[in-house]
């Protein structure tokens, strides 16, 4: 199978010194910082982003893929410890594992979640690299009119069919669109909403969007309700290791965990809340003894973390691709490629499958080394977590700004920042969704440009996108999951379950 | 999403049913952009013979962004926004003091040190620290040390002012 081959060639990449180094370096700094409370992978890796800035793009993409991992296994390092899940994937993981480390076995829960990450990444990592060929073949044989309905079935999922309320995604999601229409329009060279102002002429950067919304704003909301219970951090009291007993308990979880979480994570849906919360929900229906949920059931902590990371490796699937970025983490990691003038997709895997199977292959690594490093260093994260919270917000704000004037030093861009800030402050306080913000900034523009692309080809005839079959039934899946939380209330309301 | 912020199609008491004013100007807001993009769009030329000229994608998101002022508007005069828990004004105020202090700095050249000093003591205060001094030290050494880091090993620029200089 030439997937083997691939990957083998990948690995001859990812295991030169240099590569190891930077991937060592990503995991330890994604995990530093992931473990920081209120940071959440999407953050990790637009706060890190400058600090791949000068490498070459081989090198920047493996630490990419240790940014990715580390911080997914930071950020359910603070869920388990301190009971503030960075995002709602991490949620069940809170749920069980906080009451794990109050009863004194902080330890066993750490221990299940990092090594149900590493089983349920390595088994989706080598998922994605055998379905990765698979659905380039069928990638290619797009159309940018099959592009442009793909994205728009994306667009409908991460906003309108499985959050809380879909006016209020789909309102995020449209002002994330009209973010991306800001700047020079590509084709006709003509300013849109850039009302004379220099700097806007670019766009708006991915980076400084995320950084606003997901730092600043997150600041200012946890400013804003300081007054309100402050969460304590639990010691890890006795054992690190997992009992025989914790064994049995968790191994099927992981593996139950996996099946949910990667195929959800590969369709063009995003997320990963909803397998985690599958994931939960099944465990405590096979559990022997369900009464211990609630209570610091170790099931809870092991199935919901291997469906998080696992279907963190599959929004990679679309990702990779199709180019399709599925959750905000995604984003930033387009971002990245973008940095460098790279197009994920179907062309990439031809181009530069160096870079392609270097980064899959990194992934692996970053896994393993994740699966040595974090239960040794628990120690230094859990200082890490103690860090006063004055502090750690004003630190988060410093390094906002730096990642925001080592991309493009301007005072435009820093009002931008705080901007954004304002708005990410307003949307938690008003409980808009703020991934689908990132995705419409960063998939706005390229679905405009597939759209008109197709309508140049077929000369202005818009029944070009239900004349690809394709086409017309991503629009018809696309239109369904936009209607179906109107007409079926309770649709996606996994959140309901969590009492 | 935090276990106070319900579902909002829960049913609430007839107290949370009054109209809720954030929600109308929430509502507000949205139509407004939506004008604005749309005015926007009626400054560009479309000279494209075939398919979608530059100024299509605004009006189309101008159209969604209309409907979704209604849809909010709706929300609003239902009082169906979720519930939201008292804010302290003055934390947030406080940071955004920093910000704005931090974009002076920057924009009269006072340098990176300087600025995101000031954003770190502020910050720090708006959470609940008094110790000024004490924290203008700390940010100070943090900064500078940033400042070092980034730009003289991952050479990256960073807006120098006075006290950069000395380095």
């Amino acid at each position: 199978m030439d997937s083997f081959a691939a990957l083998a060639h990948g690995m001859a990449i990812a295991v030169q010194p240099m590569n190891l180094l930077y991937a060592l370096i990503g995991v330890f700094l994604g995990t530093a910082v992931g473990v920081l409370p209120g940071i959440g992978p999407a953050l990790t890796v637009a706060l890190l982003l400058p600090v791949t800035y000068k490498l070459d793009p081989g090198g920047s993409l493996i630490m990419f893929a240790g940014i990715y991992y580390g911080g997914m296994y930071g950020g359910s390092t603070t869920a388990i410890l301190i009971n503030t899940p960075g995002e709602s994937a991490s949620m069940a993981t809170a749920l069980e594992g906080n009451k794990m480390a109050k009863a004194g076995r902080g330890g066993p829960a750490l221990a299940t979640s990092a090594i149900g990450s590493f089983v349920a990444g390595t088994i989706a990592t080598l998922g994605l690299a055998f379905l990765a060929p698979w659905l380039v073949d069928v990638a290619v044989r797009f159309g940018p009119e099959d592009y442009f309905a793909l994205m728009c079935l994306a667009f409908v999922t991460v906003s309108a069919t499985f959050g809380d309320s879909p006016v209020r995604g789909l309102t995020s999601l449209f002002i994330g669109l009209t973010l991306g229409l800001i700047g020079i329009d590509k084709l006709t060279g003509q300013a849109r909403l850039a009302f004379g102002i220099p700097e806007l002429l670019d766009g708006v950067e991915v980076t400084t969007l995320a950084v606003g919304l997901f730092a600043v704003g997150e600041a200012l909301y946890v400013a804003s309700r300081r007054h309100h219970a402050e969460e304590k951090l639990e010691p890890v009291r006795g054992s690190l290791w997992m009992t025989k007993e914790d064994w049995k308990r968790s191994w099927k979880p992981w593996l139950r965990g996996t099946l949910f979480g990667f195929p959800i994570g590969a369709l063009p849906a995003g997320g990963a809340e909803i397998p985690t919360f599958l994931s939960y929900s099944t465990e405590k229906r096979l559990a022997k003894h369900p009464e211990e949920f609630g209570k610091g059931a170790i099931e809870g902590v092991a199935g919901p973390e291997a469906a998080n990371n696992a279907s963190a490796a599959g929004t990679l699937v679309p990702l990779l691709t199709l180019g399709l970025p599925t959750s905000a983490t995604a984003a930033m990691m387009l971002a990245g490629f973008q940095q460098y003038g790279l197009n994920p997709g179907p062309l990439l895997f031809a181009e530069r499958p160096d870079l392609v199977w270097g980064l899959i292959a990194s992934l692996f690594i970053a896994n393993a080394m994740l699966l040595i490093l974090n239960l040794p260093l628990v120690g230094l994260w859990v200082k890490l977590l103690a860090i006063p919270q004055p502090w750690l917000y004003a630190g988060i704000l410093v390094f906002a700004t730096m990642g925001t004037l080592a991309a493009k030093p301007s005072v435009v861009e820093l009002s931008m920042l705080a901007g954004f800030g304002v708005m990410g402050f307003l949307m938690r306080r008003f409980d808009f969704p703020i991934a689908p913000v990132v995705i419409g900034l960063i998939l706005g523009p390229i679905a405009e440009s597939q759209l008109r692309r197709a309508l140049a080809i077929s000369l202005g005839d818009p029944m070009t996108l239900l004349q690809s079959s394709i086409s017309a039934a991503l629009l018809g899946v696309a239109l369904i999951a936009l209607l179906a939380p109107f007409v079926l209330k309770g649709l996606g309301r996994f959140k309901a379950n969590e009492d | 999403m935090t276990p106070d912020s319900a579902p909002s199609d829960l049913p609430r008491g007839p107290a949370s049913r009054s109209i809720d004013r954030s929600g109308l100007v929430i509502a507000l807001a949205l139509a407004a952009l939506a004008a604005v993009l749309v005015w926007d769009a009626s400054q560009l030329q479309s000279n494209t013979v075939y398919g979608m000229g530059p100024e299509a994608m605004p009006v189309v998101i101008a159209v969604g962004l209309g409907i979704l002022s209604i849809g909010n508007l709706i929300d609003a005069l239902r009082g169906n926004l979720p519930a939201r828990e008292s804010a302290d004004p003055k934390a947030v105020w406080l940071i955004l003091a920093g910000l704005a202090l931090l974009i002076a700095i920057i924009g009269f050249g006072g340098g990176f040190i300087l600025a995101t000093t000031a954003l770190f003591v502020t910050t720090s205060a708006a959470f609940g620290r008094r110790a000024i001094l004490a924290d203008s030290a700390i940010a100070l050494v943090m900064t500078t040390l940033i400042y070092l880091a980034f730009d003289r090993l991952l050479t990256l620029s960073l807006p120098a002012g006075p006290l950069e200089r000395l380095l």
